[in-house]
């Protein structure tokens, strides 16, 4: 549970608040924790009998302060060992936003974490050590960033405390980061200064760094736009489900269920139904019970059409004039987040929006090193955190949108069809890095990262 | 939600910003139905508390105008508050839905299962849940967890495999990527499904404010005899309360969570509508489950423990 308490907050000034999703990124020693800690601590998101618990555990391990840390590392084997194994997900609120943190582990496995944790959000808070500047993990946290689109990065320069709070430290950092970024693609990049331990510059402005105008990371937080412009997105709704009450009441009520996944649907528009390619026209839209003109992502609504099209779930309804073409050959950028393999030739079930499908992977033409975006070509497969591109032919035409024109309806998952097993993440098209094999005359001895 | 200016928020420059609860709401609906697309056998876990009930209201949103695909299962530890289960049995009743109970009482009767010393029945639930799981082959079984609750949850997946024995490995999670959902499972094995693992118990209660849910009278203050036990104020009754160095009282109370008598503590409050209540909870520096719960007071790994055992 988290609001701050020290003013009295109304259900009224609470319910108009938006949501905003990041993650964070930082290896061991850049002080991840501790900014997690401090986020949540002043904004007096931990409650008495969380921080009760871990001062106890603190204290039990021989520690003289309570370890934040202790807060976010959930398991058993995470508090035996000090380490966060997997992605943990916190909440806390101000008067102005709601906030879910993806808390992504600095650890080994790191890649695939970031991933899990970079698929949801809408903002990346990147952390460097301001002694160590940017490092070959803060490029591979950047890339990630770009290649998941996420569309804030804020880049924390963490422990100016140790560098004299000097703003030329702080400078350099910033201009060599939002350089390296910005060739990737990030859109926006903000840059703060900080001291996660003293609490510089997190939630409350820093008393050591007058140089430094802009806004504390908390304030950041509350204030970056988190929807886009949809007037010029492509809309798309992935049908999940008929709604068919055959009840007296609604004897002929057909509805087609579904979370719109972009752009916006209007009553009156004609829509195409694809991968049949069936047209109508919107005569309704129900938004949970409520009639509705007009309904935008990531609204979850049931559309009504003028006509009995065949519409079932795994078809996406898109306005008629705005379809993506649909294809049976894949092309994409993956990250592989299982633990056995993906191979040229094995068998996989790929899930797109609502639809699964049986699928084969024809070729791994390039595994790209983040640490300085190279690609390998050929690599013959893809381990665990790997990331490369793939052809992967389905068994049924779909209706695929580029990743960069759309986060949603350009990812999909790849599946083991024997076991379940989640393997790959996938982004359709071109990804930032160049779509063919470059050159294989360095010599790279540490491909796996 | 309408789309009039109304629903315009502040520090956005988009007019197409969804409020935080309807952003939850959103993705919570989607959750039910891709689970309702699917699965064969899914089931809601339904107590009578309040996030088994605004996981109903959800569900009767995902589908209207049409019915709620999904059966219900309660597992009735035998020392539940009548408040609660005449709740239940309204709701089921008002919304046509079939219940399927699980009786601890059942099995402790059976000699399947054992009272414990201290007389809590929360942990006991494990077994009697799992066999109607593997009885009535429920391939999907929603549960009303939430993240924010306590740290073993923050690692929750929304989408959550269980195996034949409906253990949680912890270790073994499939990644969740974008809004993708993975339901494939072995035959045997289930899928626990959180669709509030994004809310908090503030959101719970705005969510219950702004929809008007009606809940059980407990979750609002009244005076009720109480008895000291552990540090909480517990509900006397058959079930076991008070012992003989224990003593009653009458108190201005209310309940934050519900659930087996013997483990689930009152707060003093004087909270008698919703805005109250939520008043009251932004104010709080206790969390639900730290307030109220014995059970997880058990060990620092009590939930992560049973969990993996196969409770919710």
């Amino acid at each position: 549970m988290s609001t701050p308490v020290d003013n009295a907050v109304q259900f009224a000034d609470l319910s108009a608040t938006t949501l905003l999703r990041f993650a964070t990124a930082g290896s061991v020693d850049d002080g991840k924790s501790t900014l997690v800690g401090r986020l949540l601590h002043d904004s007096k998101s931990v409650l008495t009998d969380q921080l009760e618990a871990v001062e106890a555990a603190s204290a039990k391990r021989g520690q003289d302060a309570p370890d934040l840390a202790l807060l976010t590392d959930g398991l058993r084997a995470e508090r035996e060992q000090g380490i966060t194994i997997d992605v943990a997900y916190r909440y806390f609120a101000t008067p102005r936003r709601r906030f879910i943190l993806a808390d992504t582990p600095g650890h080994v496995q790191y890649t695939r974490n970031m991933v899990t944790g970079a698929s949801t959000a809408d903002l990346a808070l990147v952390l460097v050590d301001a002694r160590n500047g940017v490092v070959e993990q803060t490029r591979r946290h950047a890339a990630v960033a770009a290649l998941l689109r996420v569309p804030h990065v804020v880049l924390a320069v963490n422990k100016m405390d140790l560098v004299g709070y000097e703003e030329k430290v702080f400078a350099a950092i910033a201009e060599e980061f939002t350089t390296y970024a910005g060739e990737l693609g990030v859109p926006e990049i903000t840059a703060i200064p900080i001291s996660a331990l003293a609490g510089d510059n997190v939630v409350e402005p820093s008393a050591h760094m007058d140089w430094y105008g802009g806004p504390t990371v908390l304030e950041h937080l509350e204030t970056v736009p988190v929807s886009h412009d949809l007037t010029g997105c492509h809309a798309r709704l992935p049908v999940q489900y008929v709604i068919r009450p055959q009840t007296a009441e609604h004897p002929d009520y057909r509805g087609y269920a579904g979370q719109i996944a972009a752009g916006t649907f209007r009553v009156g528009e004609s829509v195409t139904v694809l991968p049949s390619g069936r047209t109508s026209k919107i005569s309704g839209i129900d938004l949970l019970g409520e009639s509705v003109n007009v309904a935008w992502t990531p609204q979850s609504v049931t559309l009504l059409l003028d006509d009995d099209v065949d519409i079932s779930r795994g078809d996406l309804i898109v306005p008629s004039g705005d379809a993506p073409a649909t294809t049976q050959d894949v092309e994409a950028t993956v990250c592989h987040v299982a633990d056995q393999p993906l191979a040229v030739g094995h068998r996989v079930l790929l899930k797109h929006g609502t639809r699964t499908v049986k699928a084969i992977v024809k070729d791994i033409p390039s595994r790209l090193t983040l640490d300085d975006l190279s690609l390998h070509p050929h690599p013959g497969q893809l381990a665990a955190n790997d990331i490369g591109r793939v052809k992967i032919r389905t068994a049924e035409p779909l209706p695929l949108d580029s990743y960069a024109d759309s986060r949603r309806t350009g990812a999909f998952i790849l599946i083991d069809p024997a076991d379940g097993t989640t393997l790959t993440a996938g982004m359709v098209g071109e990804s930032f890095a160049s779509p063919e094999p470059v050159k294989a005359d360095v010599d790279y001895d540490g491909w796996d990262f | 939600m309408t789309t009039t200016a109304a629903a315009l928020t502040e520090g956005t420059d988009s007019p197409y910003a969804l409020t935080h609860l309807d952003a939850l709401e959103s993705e919570a609906v989607h959750i039910f139905r891709e689970v309702a697309g699917e699965f064969e056998r899914p089931v809601i876990l339904f107590s009578g508390g309040k996030d088994s009930i605004v996981m109903l209201h959800l569900a009767l949103k995902a589908f209207a105008p049409a019915a709620v695909p999904f059966t219900l299962l309660h597992v009735d530890t035998g020392h539940n508050f009548p408040e609660v289960l005449e709740y239940r049995d309204r709701a089921v009743e008002e919304h046509g839905l079939r219940l399927h109970v699980a009786s601890v009482q059942e099995y402790i009767d059976r000699g399947v299962l054992k009272e414990r010393p201290d007389g809590t029945r929360n942990p006991l639930q494990t077994v009697p849940l799992t066999e109607a799981i593997r009885e009535h082959r429920f391939d999907a079984v929603f549960g009303g967890g939430r993240r924010d609750e306590e740290k073993a949850r923050a690692k929750e997946r929304v989408f959550s495999l269980r195996d034949e024995f409906s253990q949680w490995d912890p270790r073994r999670q499939r990644p969740e990527l974008w809004q993708l959902y993975n339901g494939r499972h072995a035959p045997g094995e289930h899928v626990r499904v959180f669709p509030l693992s994004n809310w908090t118990e503030l959101d719970v209660w705005q969510y219950i404010a702004r929809e008007q849910i009606e809940l059980p009278q407990i979750y609002f203050a009244h005076e009720r005899e109480v008895f000291r036990r552990a540090g909480m104020w517990l509900t006397a009754g058959d079930w076991g309360g008070p012992k003989q160095d224990e003593s009653v009282e009458t108190r201005l109370i209310r309940y934050r969570t519900v659930g087996d008598m013997s483990c689930t503590g009152a707060v003093d409050s004087d909270a008698t509508t919703l805005d109250a209540v939520i008043a009251e909870i932004a104010a709080s520096r206790l969390t639900e489950r730290g307030a109220t719960r014995a059970d997880d007071k058990m060990s620092e790994a009590a939930m992560e423990d049973r969990k993996r055992e196969g409770y919710f």
